[in-house]
């Protein structure tokens, strides 16, 4: 564990007793009281997430629009300063090299939020579409803490507990507030399905605000096995699963948030391209109509048994009670109510294909 | 005289006369945390010593699960079916497969209960 890197929590989840475990080279919190208690907890009131270890980048300087432009697959133009837009940026074959979050800070002034298991890639990727631009790129991946707060008291908690009344927020605006004299962060964002808020700020704030949270009762520590629970069941992407860099966002289902219409964005013409000469798979969602659980990588089969995709997600979902997947297939076979099969382990288990929002997400517009 | 033997992937077989009752260990049903579905064979499936014969799921992963016996499965536990955490509860009384040996125990290879003991110290 010696070459992991830790959170600024760090200390905190192994003094509260977290089972911790290895992830994307972090040394993360997979669960306090346990995935399912912390799931419901998520769902029917409000959780608390260590989510430190992404990564924040800020790009600023004259041409920030134009660049933040080219290396993001969403519309930054006419975004006024406290928006935020979800998107991704793709290598010019198309392909996935990380999904993130784009603030507008200010007019030439944009934090991108990336996934902590890309931080390297994606820094020398940004530095290197910025070369010859009028853009600083200011890492402070490191001098930054967040926490994720989540479920449907999020707002009341927030502000119960922390003083912060960000009821006003809309759904994908942020807003910067005092805490303790010190400038935070606060947007209305999260990875759940649920209502709920991302705080941005410097460790210690993390840390002050970590102990208030978790020892007022009214929000549950969550590790990160809950979150992926639960974005599953909300039918958002994880990077490494849904999407790589050999996936397409259209392939993924991910098509509102890439703007075609743009003049030009890295992987435009890929796109186009592929539009143009339709889709070969798609991403869908599968329940599985016989007993079993489809993991991550198994084989999804046609009733000749042919391999036609791959599960990419696959739980027995905490809120529905029903064995679900995402897996990406061959597009004749992504119609719903199509039945295909998945191989587990030396069983094939019918399954059909369903809408991948499993959960109907429920947050606040 | 104790007549349970294990593998030292947590698989128990407790031995009466021709028959041995094959489930997973406590120690095994508290890391691997809630199970959510066990995966068995059915009856009359034969099962080998040290092969794979199912596999017990928690909420995050798959595990497999291998026979520390060589017989014939003449009786799934199919109450886990419905409810898989009743290995949680009492994984030693919630046996997972009952098979009736073909061959004789593996004694070379089985741990006894004071090895397993010492293994998960």
């Amino acid at each position: 564990m010696e070459n992991m890197k830790k959170t600024c929590l760090h200390d905190r989840h192994e003094a509260m007793g977290a089972l911790m475990s290895p992830f994307a080279g972090w040394h993360m919190p997979i669960q306090y009281a346990g995935i399912e208690d912390e799931h419901m907890a998520v769902r029917g009131g409000c959780g608390v997430f260590d989510v430190s270890h992404m990564g924040e980048v800020m790009v600023s300087g004259k041409d920030a629009e134009v660049f933040v432009n080219e290396i993001f697959t969403n519309d930054v133009r006419d975004m006024p300063s406290g928006k935020i837009l979800y998107g991704m940026m793709l290598n010019a074959d198309g392909g996935v090299i990380d999904d993130l979050l784009v603030y507008k800070i200010a007019e030439e002034k944009y934090m991108l939020v990336i996934n902590a298991g890309n931080i390297d890639k994606d820094i020398a990727w940004i530095r290197r579409q910025a070369a010859g631009r009028d853009v600083t790129i200011n890492d402070f991946c490191d001098a930054t803490g967040q926490l994720a707060v989540q479920g449907p008291q999020a707002s009341h908690v927030v502000a119960a507990q922390l003083g912060l009344d960000c009821e006003p927020l809309d759904f994908y605006t942020f807003a910067v507030y005092d805490y303790k004299g010190e400038k935070i962060l606060v947007s209305r964002t999260g990875y759940t399905g649920e209502d709920g808020f991302e705080i941005y700020a410097s460790p210690q704030i993390i840390v002050a605000m970590w102990d208030v949270l978790t020892a007022s009762g009214s929000c549950a520590p969550c590790g990160l096995g809950c979150r992926d629970t639960l974005r599953f069941e909300a039918g958002l992407p994880l990077y490494g699963d849904e999407l790589t860099e050999l996936t397409t966002p259209l392939e993924a289902g991910l098509g509102m948030f890439v703007k075609l219409d743009k003049p030009s964005f890295i992987g435009r013409d890929a796109l186009l391209r592929q539009k143009e000469g339709g889709l070969r798979r798609k991403l869908v969602g599968l329940e599985l109509l016989g007993p079993g659980i489809a993991r991550h990588g198994y084989q999804v089969l046609d009733a000749e048994g042919n391999e036609i995709g791959t599960v990419t997600t696959g739980y027995k979902s905490i809120s529905l009670g029903k064995s679900i997947a995402m897996a990406m297939v061959d597009s004749r076979f992504a119609a719903l109510d199509t039945r295909v099969h998945v191989q587990i382990r030396r069983k094939t288990v019918p399954a059909v294909v369903i809408k991948k929002r499993f959960y109907q997400p429920k947050y606040k517009k | 005289m104790s007549n349970t033997y294990y593998l030292q992937s947590h698989e128990y077989a407790r031995i009466d006369g021709n028959i041995a009752y094959v489930g997973i260990t406590k120690y095994a049903a508290g890391q691997l945390g809630n199970v959510v579905y066990v995966d068995m064979p059915e009856e009359g499936d034969d099962v080998a010593f040290g092969e794979e014969f199912g596999a017990i799921e928690s909420v995050k992963a798959a595990s497999d699960l291998f026979s520390p016996v060589t017989g014939t499965v003449i009786e799934p536990n199919t109450a886990l079916v419905d409810n898989p955490r009743l290995v949680n509860e009492d994984p030693e009384a919630n046996w997972i497969i009952k098979v009736e040996l073909t061959e004789p125990l593996n004694l070379e290879e089985l741990l006894t209960e004071e090895q397993y003991k010492e293994l998960i110290k």
